[in-house]
């Protein structure tokens, strides 16, 4: 009779232990089949035995950032630290002359605000074009002084981070509005300006930017007229934004593409202009979509002004090459590498979060 | 006398007179395809006209070239005294004066109802943004929307995006309203709102011209059924005689299509 009756009124029971806990986490994700198990213990032995080594040369029979190259020599098991603290204003600054040194920093520090105020949404208003003008007038004055009692420093003697930061962000900054041009202008009905920017894309994606950076350094002198010269750093700068420029149009082509017809058709409608339409409806969303495409080109650009060094300039990597060549120094190049990478990385890595952070925001509240 | 017993059952509506579209052998092709063929079309002021016709038929190319979405390559086409030409400067005019509502709603997704309504007034009539939105908030409150103005069309349904597709045109204050199968899209159960609230602005004496298959729109609101086949008007006439007695056989067998199932 009562095996009818149904029970109410269960207690919460705990699910079984084989499904839930660490033990069922490594069996779901590390072992849930034979080949994932072999894989497993490949990739420890793989860590076993790269690690400690690693780790032994790292931290544990590394020498402090007060030791001597003589002292790193007679015990080579270990990094050298005290290279990083020897080197560390040179590979930062370059050849900016010592007592003057707070200025490349202070510029470093500026680049760095602006950039982080940059990330936040509410700062996206036309004013802060202004701020960003100031700034970087501000980093002018800095760096090349002869105004307010600031001895001149020529741009030849700039080097190391803040030129590296200069080259991205300025580089970035001018190609950013162009490559929107060049990719509306690849889109456009009117065929000559179709043709013009397909041409100049093409051109610019079919050369390594090595040559572009050899063409403007060597090259461009001997086209001009005698007597007129542009500055050597300008020359880099300019052919950075028109490489960077042919491959942010490609990304933002992309992000065209994906705006459905109906998206043009209601702007249209509307009444609004070609400028209204592309500003207001088009491109806000296109920008969204190709934030990912945009953002891997906006890190290897990045990493890509390091090719300056071929032209002569000294650039983060070129001042640790250059330091390296200290003949009391030479030989700690995995110092100087692991060092400057990690700088690198860090910059690199905080692009990359902003991104996703970004997509995030972006998408929420209008899933398609 | 049917016709005279029709209008009697309508809403009062008598007709200005004044034209405001006036087509005159317009022709178009989409490559060698003859889409449109010598369409002759004269909307007066205030009239509502439904647009119907088998798929394919060139209605909804028909009324895209109202407002230049599509380009038509013979005759003219003459909106409010503008006609549609290459200009630039007229084309945007015109579609100023012509609100469109699409079949799959083409809302701004990255903008909230309310900036959808606001966006073409501030921009377009350069309305100051306090007023613009003072507006758009009447206009989604009589499409009975005004409630999720703060939302993006993304949350909403159907139904509700394609009311709010309407006030964003009804915000440019259009002197005419072009409807691209507006209920075709929707549920079947969203429908009804969106037919009530172009039912609604109708008898506010709104000049419309509804592509649709909502017969039942078209007998109790129309105040002329055109109908269309292969690219050509082939009939004309008000609802009441349009759909007893049509005059052409192809006319007939569409309605036999679409009424006997």
């Amino acid at each position: 009779m009562t095996d009818n009756v149904q029970s109410v009124g269960l207690p919460d029971e705990r699910p079984p232990a084989n499904t839930v806990g660490p033990i069922a986490w490594l069996r779901n994700n590390l072992f849930n089949s034979w080949y994932n198990a072999i894989l497993t213990v490949l990739v420890l032995g793989l860590l076993a035995s790269a690690i400690p080594p690693f780790a032994n040369w790292l931290l544990i029979r590394a020498h402090g950032f007060d030791a001597t190259s003589t002292v790193c020599r007679q015990d080579a098991g270990g990094a050298c630290w005290g290279f990083i603290s020897e080197k560390l204003r040179f590979i930062m600054f370059g050849m900016f002359p010592w007592d003057e040194q707070w200025r490349p920093l202070v510029t470093i520090g500026v680049f760095i605000a602006l950039l982080v105020a940059s990330c936040d949404r509410r700062f996206w208003k036309p004013w802060f074009g202004l701020v960003w003008a100031a700034g970087l007038a501000l980093v002018a004055i800095l760096m090349w002084g002869g105004v307010f009692g600031l001895t001149y420093v020529e741009n030849t003697l700039w080097g190391g981070l803040p030129l590296t930061i200069i080259l991205s962000v300025i580089g970035l900054a001018v190609a950013f509005p162009v490559s929107i041009l060049l990719a509306l202008g690849r889109r456009s009905n009117m065929p000559a300006v179709k043709v013009l920017c397909v041409t100049y894309i093409e051109l610019i994606r079919g050369v390594p930017l090595i040559s572009l950076l050899f063409m403007a350094s060597v090259m461009l002198p001997l086209f001009l007229p005698n007597g007129v010269s542009i500055d050597k750093l300008l020359r880099a700068q300019i052919a950075f934004i028109m490489f960077a420029a042919a491959y942010m149009a490609e990304a933002i082509r992309g992000g065209l593409q994906a705006i459905p017809k109906g998206q043009y058709e209601a702007a249209d409608g509307l009444g609004l202009g070609y400028w209204q339409k592309m500003r207001k409806i088009i491109l806000p969303q296109a920008l969204a979509v190709a934030i990912p495409p945009l953002v891997n080109t906006f890190i290897s650009f990045f990493k890509d002004t390091s090719l300056v060094i071929i032209i002569g300039l000294y650039d983060l990597l070129g001042t640790a090459k250059a330091a390296l060549s200290d003949p009391s120094w030479r030989g700690f190049y995995r110092e100087a590498y692991l060092f400057i990478g990690v700088i690198y990385w860090i910059f690199c890595f905080s692009m990359s979060k902003y991104s996703q952070k970004l997509e995030r925001d972006l998408n929420r509240g209008h899933r398609r | 006398m049917s016709q005279a017993m029709s209008q009697a059952a309508k809403p009062k509506h008598t007709l200005s007179g004044e034209e405001i579209i006036r087509c005159t052998g317009v022709n178009k092709w989409y490559g060698e395809f003859h889409v449109l063929k010598n369409i002759n079309l004269s909307v007066q002021k205030g009239e509502r006209i439904v647009v119907c016709g088998p798929s394919g038929s060139g209605k909804s190319t028909m009324i895209r070239c109202l407002n230049r979405l599509e380009e038509h390559q013979k005759g003219t086409i003459v909106i409010d005294k503008i006609e549609l030409t290459n200009n630039l400067k007229n084309i945007e005019l015109v579609r100023r004066e012509v609100g469109m509502v699409f079949q799959h709603f083409n809302l701004f997704p990255h903008l909230t109802v309310l900036e959808n309504c606001t966006l073409a007034p501030i921009w377009v009539r350069k309305m100051p943004k306090a007023e613009a939105e003072e507006r758009a908030m009447s206009y989604l409150k009589r499409v009975r929307i005004a409630e999720q103005a703060k939302k993006y069309p993304g949350q909403l349904s159907g139904g509700q995006q394609q009311r709010v597709a309407i006030a964003r045109s009804l915000c440019m204050s259009p002197k005419v309203m072009l409807f691209d199968e507006p209920t075709s899209a929707l549920d079947p159960e969203m429908v009804k709102e969106v037919l009530d609230v172009m039912i609604g602005l109708a008898e506010d004496g709104m000049t419309m011209l509804c592509v649709t298959h909502e017969m039942g729109f078209a007998k109790s609101v129309a105040d002329r059924v055109i109908f269309m086949d292969r690219g050509e008007i082939v009939e004309q006439d008000t609802p009441d005689a349009f759909f007893s007695n049509p005059k052409s056989d192809r006319t007939r067998l569409f309605l036999s299509q679409i009424l006997n199932h």
